[in-house]
């Protein structure tokens, strides 16, 4: 255990622990009903118009989501060591781990991005091109661009986020614990949501 | 680093990728194996199994304060609200 680097208001570690790891969690909460509200699109749609739901499913590329979840679940795992190895004071394995959650999710982004040249390419973007006449197959189409986008931005605010804690001078990162709880909450709900993803995404219809 | 700390900054948390890989082979095992029955909520069962690995020991809500857990079950429980009301009606028209 390390000296903590108290912000105010807070009179102690243990308080400042708390409230970061509750106003995290408020915050997520607001995430579970965004995401939440997609979800609902996609399962109302998929309930309404199974048959051409599925058949536009049956698009994606199950290579590049599959690929994908193995490199954010290792993200996942790159993180909690970095936040653990801050909590006892291993500052060289903290920083090496938040390169390496940084250096996956760039490569998630990549992987995302090749995956969606390919999309593009096969014309699976709801319009005039739509190459799938069933009804249904463009509400999936929709839902894939929208969702997937939408979990891009939150993967690449992580980034950002993951980032912050390298510009932390070295002698100071054991005393920011706090921070890097919080910073891990916020990667690992990134990867959450990626988890109900993929089997709506890349197995329905198989 | 001490054998302990090295228990909990490694050894518990690639345990718990481990778990996490075996259940992904699982999921694209049961989707891509023709004729088994009930590959959605098969699918959505190990998701749930993940997420659960990755919310309780990852994020740590196993050891969490009462009013951390009682904020992180909060979006869960407003959207589902957002879900039984939906369904209330769609799947009694």
């Amino acid at each position: 255990m390390t000296d903590t680097a108290l912000q105010k208001p807070w009179a102690d570690a243990e308080r400042q622990r708390v409230a970061t790891q509750f106003g995290v969690w408020m915050f997520l909460a607001t995430e579970t009903l965004f995401f939440g509200g997609i979800f609902l699109f996609y399962t109302v749609s998929r309930i309404e118009n199974s048959a051409g739901f599925m058949a536009g499913a049956r698009h994606t590329d199950v290579w590049f989501g599959s690929i994908n979840t193995v490199v954010l679940l290792t993200s996942s795992l790159t993180m909690a060591i970095a936040e653990r190895a801050v909590r006892i004071g291993a500052v060289p394995l903290a920083r090496a781990m938040y390169f390496a959650t940084i250096a996956l999710g760039l490569c998630f982004v990549t992987v995302k991005g090749f995956e969606y040249w390919k999309d593009v390419s096969e014309h699976l973007l709801p319009g005039r091109d739509f190459p799938i006449a069933q009804t249904g197959a463009s509400e999936f189409w929709a839902f894939y661009w929208t969702v997937t986008v939408v979990h891009a931005i939150h993967l690449t605010i992580g980034l950002g986020i993951v980032a912050r804690m390298l510009l932390i001078p070295r002698d100071q990162l054991a005393a920011r614990w706090t921070t890097a709880e919080g910073t891990a909450l916020y990667w690992h709900l990134v990867d959450v949501v990626w988890v109900f993803l993929y089997p709506l995404l890349y197995l329905a219809g198989r | 680093m001490t054998r302990e700390e090295r228990h909990h900054v490694l050894v518990k948390p690639l345990r718990i990728f481990a778990a996490l890989m075996a259940l992904l082979t699982l999921t694209i095992l049961y989707a891509f194996v023709p004729g088994l029955p009930f590959k959605t909520e098969a699918g959505l069962g190990i998701a749930l199994a993940k997420a659960l690995l990755i919310a309780l020991l990852f994020m740590q809500l196993k050891g969490a304060s009462g009013i951390v857990r009682i904020a992180a079950v909060a979006g869960l429980v407003w959207a589902g609200f957002l879900y039984v009301l939906t369904f209330a009606d769609l799947l009694t028209r």
